[in-house]
């Protein structure tokens, strides 16, 4: 690499480690401030900053994944990057490199993501049948390559597989704002596209939407929050950060824009709380995460029946002006 | 290929020589735009899915203004030759125009608008309200960009137009088949789509909704909106549509109404064999008024 190169990259490492750094201060003056111990320490900084950046963006996904019925596409994709950890430890301890198990769970991630699409394009299956088989395939080459060089590999596999708060570092930080940063552009550009194929197929062909290209988009955005998710959720359970704050927003929205506003700021809430209990009680980030995800989401079923019962005696007033419309006549119809 | 007894409506007189038997020759006009052809013209179109085609040698056109029904059996083809003409679809031989442009290259989506089956079945659980449906009509013109004040003026104005404007706030799941279609009529008005495409959009509906739902779009055809409908309920093609073109595979018939009542292209496109609902169904307006 040339020095002007590695100094092109270098740049936005350095700002976005500084800016990390920045945070890190800030919740540590928190800490201090309001005498709360767990900010004392630089990986609670890490493991809250990356926490807060994929409640974000997994539900901005996970939305239009939920609402295309591909909800399981998070838990291959999550199976598929425990063989891209794999290989990046394999090769690491063959070649005695030092590449980062993150960054060819990415790469993994996303052939696998393309992979998915490509099966169901070709082959004409049902999407959860090329999805069952690529997350066959990652778990068994995962398995597999571990199986093949036990001696380092077995060591640190744990946190893949089930997540580490204290295993979030500055590197690991930093790529998933890079992530984020990524996730969130692509999204903001692409709404538009990206809902109308969610919501009709066939009328946003029409609209002249290249639905096939929005298709392997998303799956390459889901790709890439798995892994960024990963760290802290681990393979097994990552998935449930896209599925499980979207299905609780789907109950208390109506409109798509605020189900995804509800929805991240669910996530955020399950997150924080999450990581939060997990240090006081010590048990694993990711179990408890997902463990207060679903107790929110369950509290958002109870509030959305509350809501829509309520709504059906509002309803019962307005029901009669739904018929005169429906019917197409201004007189008031009863019956 | 038949036109016969069909009113060329505003095609803008450009050329007058425009017979449909040469309409399967080179024309390289497509850069002038809109006038310069009939709305939809579709020559010898040919597709299948597998080796069998569903649409076999299907030449129509359709001039602006006009409101054509596709009627046919089940299986006919109806849907296909749509999706075809709308450039979904490459065909396997002959071609297709739309706004003067070849279907497979057309590019001015907003200017066509699309109302299906309801898709509702595929999309129960989603929270989405009726403004968010019609402002969809504006995003092909919004492309990459933001959705402006006039696009969210555009669809307030379409929701008025077909009449449920008290509803922009619902989810859209909550509606009746009925007033779901007419906001999907309402995106297309959204987008200022100059042709309506509809396909089969009164399945699932109830018979007093389908009743309004045609009284709309007949509101919208004498507003000079180009309608190109279809519909398995012939009775109400006959009532409603200017033209009737009948496709079983082929082009039964391509004609005004009244000489589809009085002609036997139903027995033939349905055949004689299959006298299940077609009986009642060719009774042409029977029991509706």
């Amino acid at each position: 690499m040339t020095p002007l190169v590695s100094g092109a990259i270098r740049a936005p490492y350095d700002l976005i480690a500084w800016l990390i750094g920045l945070w890190s201060d800030a919740l540590y003056a928190v800490g201090e401030a309001f005498g709360i111990g767990m900010l004392r320490y630089v990986f609670m900084h890490h493991a809250f900053l990356v926490g807060a950046l994929i409640a974000v963006m997994a539900p901005l996904v996970g939305t239009f994944l939920v609402h295309r019925q591909m909800a399981l596409i998070g838990d291959a994709l999550a199976h598929t990057a425990f063989a891209g950890v794999a290989v990046g430890l394999f090769v690491n301890s063959v070649l005695g490199t030092g590449i980062s198990p993150y960054v060819t769970a990415v790469v993994v991630a996303m052939i696998a993501a393309l992979a998915i699409e490509l099966i169901s394009e070709v082959t004409d299956a049902y999407n959860d049948v090329s999805m069952a088989i690529v997350l066959s395939t990652g778990f068994a080459l995962g398995a597999v390559l571990i199986s093949v060089n036990t001696g380092g590999l077995a060591v640190g596999i744990n946190q893949y597989l089930f997540g580490n708060l204290a295993t979030v570092s500055r590197e690991n930080a930093v790529l998933l704002v890079v992530l984020f940063l990524l996730v969130s552009l692509v999204v903001t550009v692409t709404y538009k596209q990206l809902l109308y194929v969610t919501f009709d197929e066939t009328a946003a062909r029409v609209a002249g939407i290249d639905v096939a290209w929005y298709n392997r988009l998303m799956t390459t955005l889901t790709a890439m929050v798995v892994v960024g998710a990963m760290q802290i959720m681990g393979v097994i359970l990552v998935a449930a950060m896209l599925v499980v704050p979207v299905a609780a927003a789907a109950q208390l929205a109506r409109g798509f824009r605020e189900s995804l506003l509800a929805s991240v700021v669910l996530a955020e809430l399950a997150v924080l709380v999450g990581i939060t209990l997990s240090y006081r009680y010590e048990a694993t980030a990711g179990g408890t995460i997902v463990l207060v995800a679903v107790a929110v989401y369950v509290v958002a079923v109870l509030a959305g029946k509350i809501q829509s019962r309520r709504g059906v005696s509002e309803e019962a007033g307005t029901g009669t002006v739904a018929r005169e419309i429906d019917a197409g006549t201004g007189e008031p119809t009863d019956d | 290929m038949s036109f016969e007894g069909v009113p060329s409506v505003g095609v803008g007189g450009v050329e007058t020589s425009r017979e449909s038997e040469e309409a399967g020759s080179e024309r390289s006009d497509g850069g002038a735009g809109e006038d310069a052809g009939r709305v939809v013209e579709a020559v010898d179109l040919t597709f299948g899915y597998a080796a069998t085609p569903v649409v076999e040698d299907v030449s129509f056109g359709v001039d602006r203004g006009e409101y054509v029904g596709v009627v046919g059996p089940n299986g006919s083809g109806k849907s296909t030759l749509l999706r075809l003409v709308l450039g979904l679809h490459e065909p396997d031989a002959g071609s297709s125009r739309l706004l003067g442009h070849p279907s497979l290259a057309f590019a001015e989506r907003e200017r066509v608008g699309y109302v299906a089956q309801d898709v509702t079945e595929n999309t129960t659980r989603m929270p989405i309200t009726v403004a968010e449906v019609v402002l969809m009509g504006r995003f092909p013109h919004a492309g990459f960009g933001r959705v402006t004040e006039t696009d969210r003026e555009h669809a307030r104005e379409a929701l008025r137009t077909v009449g449920i404007e008290a509803l922009a706030d619902r989810k859209i799941t909550a509606l009746s088949g009925g007033q779901r279609q007419r906001a999907y009529i309402a995106r297309a008005l959204a987008g200022e789509a100059e042709l309506l495409v509809l396909d089969e959009p009164t399945v699932g509906v109830d018979a007093e909704s389908v009743d309004a739902f045609f009284d709309l779009l007949a509101d919208l055809n004498e507003e000079g909106m180009t309608i190109l409908l279809v519909e398995h309920d012939i009775g109400a093609v006959l009532e409603r549509a200017s033209r009737v073109i009948c496709l079983n595979r082929e082009v039964y018939f391509d004609g005004s109404p009244a000489a589809f009542a009085g002609s036997d292209a139903l027995e033939r496109a349905y055949g004689t064999a299959l006298g299940l609902g077609a009986k009642t169904e060719a009774d042409p307006g029977g029991d509706r008024s």
